[in-house]
């Protein structure tokens, strides 16, 4: 029903060019691990090694302790939800749930049990009978997670899966993917490039770019804390100031490196001075107000409340209440 | 402007359809010779080509070749152009050439090669071998109008198969050969008509069993009579039954 998934030292290659480059990392089994970053990071190249679709060029796949070289995906305890959905148009939603199992030999009476029974999970209740092509876009990922979900894999393999809706409906998606992991208690790698919906979904969110993962951690670690500035600026929006041998543009700092604010951090209120500001511009954003200050020559992007209205040429003192430093190397 | 429009339409129907509505018309002759004048409405050809022995055994042996050597035209054809489209291979293309070279080959060319194999080989003139002749020119066809159709719609749903358990064969009889059904439908249809109408493989490569167009021409070495009139009528009918059940295939599946 679960499995951990152990990526050892794992390097892929497309004709000369590099996809992965020693990638390590461990998924612990029932972990919800969302895949984060641009697109050409390699993060479905990893998901498709994990899958069988490929054979890494060198290193090694575990799932549940038991290597993965050589295994076909179709022996393989991974099932995947692809982004293009890959309905088998010419069967009924139940055929379609089924079809795993009927591969594995399982009767038809209890195979339509089943697969009703994941149609129901998915909020799709009753529907055993329709055709995908009656179906919504949501709809019909629903039905490919519960063909997925049917034959019970250790390990779900989700290749952004929700990328095809639009924003209202995954955010919706989102959350009942949450829930359904939670209930199932299976392993799922989730590939996405949008980082709000893999903070929605991760236990741990790992940032890949380049083929090499430049962060990796709980959603509010990799957020707050991000070990690269790669990771810092993927995450979100992120102001970041250099500092040289304890020197910055809002004064004196220990070490040499880069300070990172997030916008919302920065108030008028905070354990971090900034310095005099001269405000540029405001917008009203709905739930803030986003505004673009100057301290001497530095631009800072800041978050204030909704009820802040900041004039421009006006001048205030500014403070972080949550920053991180990054040492350069 | 519009009235001349008409009458070019007319015309190029009558051109097209004439020699059809001809042979139609005189199969019904009450008569001796199937030319004018009409003498009069009569079924008795179509009764006497409906008794004859040797013409319901050619009809009998047409229909088996067409069924038989579609078939096999139409399984080699989707699993060549199954494996062509799914794994790029070096040469693939030349590999996908040389398949449908045999369609530019006349089938006159193709029965004399046939003919000169088969006699240095010892295979007697035979309908098998008319069937192998058939599957040699229809495999092309239902190559072509497989490959026209696989799209990745397919094979993200093969992949989906895959990775759900199914083995390669199951792949391609649970979901490739399903989703390319109207592919499969126009290509064996086609296969079947060509082959139905075929003469020259046919008359080259049978000897004693013969098909039905092998059979209407030694009727009409011996003279024009209404009875090849009714029999062609006959073939026509199943020609264009097997077109309309073609088109409401396709029909269905839009």
């Amino acid at each position: 029903m679960t499995a951990s998934v152990t990526i050892d030292r794992v390097t892929q290659t497309y004709g000369g060019a590099v996809a992965l480059h020693e990638v390590s990392l461990d998924i612990a089994a029932g972990e919800f691990v969302v895949l984060l970053g641009p697109s050409g990071c390699g993060k479905t190249t990893l998901l498709n090694l994990i899958g069988g679709f490929a054979q890494p060029a060198s290193g090694r796949i575990l799932i549940g302790g038991r290597d993965m070289a050589g295994v076909a995906p179709a022996a393989r305890p991974t099932t995947t939800v692809f982004q293009d959905y890959a309905l088998f148009p010419h069967m009924t939603l139940a055929e379609n749930v089924g079809f795993g199992l009927r591969m594995r030999g399982m009767g038809r009476a209890q195979r339509r049990e089943k697969a009703a029974q994941m149609l129901a999970l998915v909020g799709l209740p009753g529907r055993e009978d329709r055709r995908p092509h009656e179906l919504s876009g949501g709809q019909r990922q629903r039905v490919a997670l519960a063909r997925a979900l049917a034959v019970s894999p250790d390990v779900l393999l989700l290749d952004e899966p929700l990328g095809a809706l639009d924003l209202k409906l995954r955010r919706q998606m989102q959350d009942e993917l949450k829930a359904i992991q939670r209930q199932v208690g299976t392993t799922f790698v989730h590939v996405t490039h949008d980082q709000e919906e893999a903070m929605a979904l991760a236990d741990r969110i790992v940032v890949m770019s380049e083929g090499r993962v430049s962060d990796l951690g709980p959603p509010r670690e990799v957020y707050l804390r991000p070990k690269s500035l790669f990771s810092a600026a993927f995450m979100g929006e992120i102001n970041q100031i250099p500092v040289v041998a304890g020197q910055s543009a809002i004064g004196a700092y220990p070490g040499t490196g880069t300070l990172l604010i997030r916008p919302e951090a920065i108030g008028t209120s905070g354990a971090l001075a900034l310095g005099q500001a001269t405000i540029m511009d405001a917008a009203f954003f709905g739930t803030h107000v986003r505004v673009h200050a100057r301290i001497a020559d530095l631009t800072l992007t800041l978050h204030l409340p909704q009820d802040a209205d900041p004039q421009p040429g006006a001048v205030m003192m500014l403070y972080a209440s949550a920053h991180s430093f990054l040492e350069s190397r | 402007m519009r009235r001349l429009g008409y009458l070019y339409l007319a015309l190029a129907y009558g051109f097209i359809f004439l020699p059809v509505v001809v042979l139609v018309v005189f199969s019904l002759q009450d008569g001796r010779l199937p030319v004018p004048p009409f003498q009069g409405f009569s079924l008795r050809w179509y009764g006497k080509i409906l008794s004859d022995r040797g013409l319901m055994t050619a009809l009998g042996n047409s229909a088996a070749v067409a069924g038989v050597s579609s078939g096999v035209a139409l399984v080699l054809g989707f699993l060549a152009a199954h494996g062509l489209a799914r794994v790029r291979l070096p040469g693939s293309v030349l590999m996908r050439g040389v398949l449908i070279a045999p369609m530019t080959v006349s089938y006159l060319i193709i029965g004399l090669g046939l003919l000169t194999l088969f006699n240095q080989m010892g295979v007697k003139p035979s309908l098998w071998a008319t069937g192998i002749g058939h599957v040699v020119i229809n495999l092309p066809l239902c190559f072509a109008i497989c490959f026209a159709a696989m799209g990745d719609h397919q094979k993200s749903a093969e992949r989906a198969a895959r990775d759900l358990g199914a083995s390669e064969m199951r792949v391609l009889w649970h979901v490739s050969a399903p989703m390319l059904a109207p592919a499969l439908g126009a290509a064996f249809f086609l296969s079947v008509t060509f082959s139905w109408d075929e003469f020259i493989i046919a008359f080259l490569l049978t000897r004693f069993d013969v098909t039905l167009p092998v059979e209407i021409w030694s009727m009409l070495r011996s003279g024009l009579s209404p009875a090849t009139n009714a029999i062609g009528s006959l073939v026509f009918l199943a020609s264009a039954l097997v077109v309309i059940a073609l088109e409401a295939l396709f029909r269905r599946s839009k």
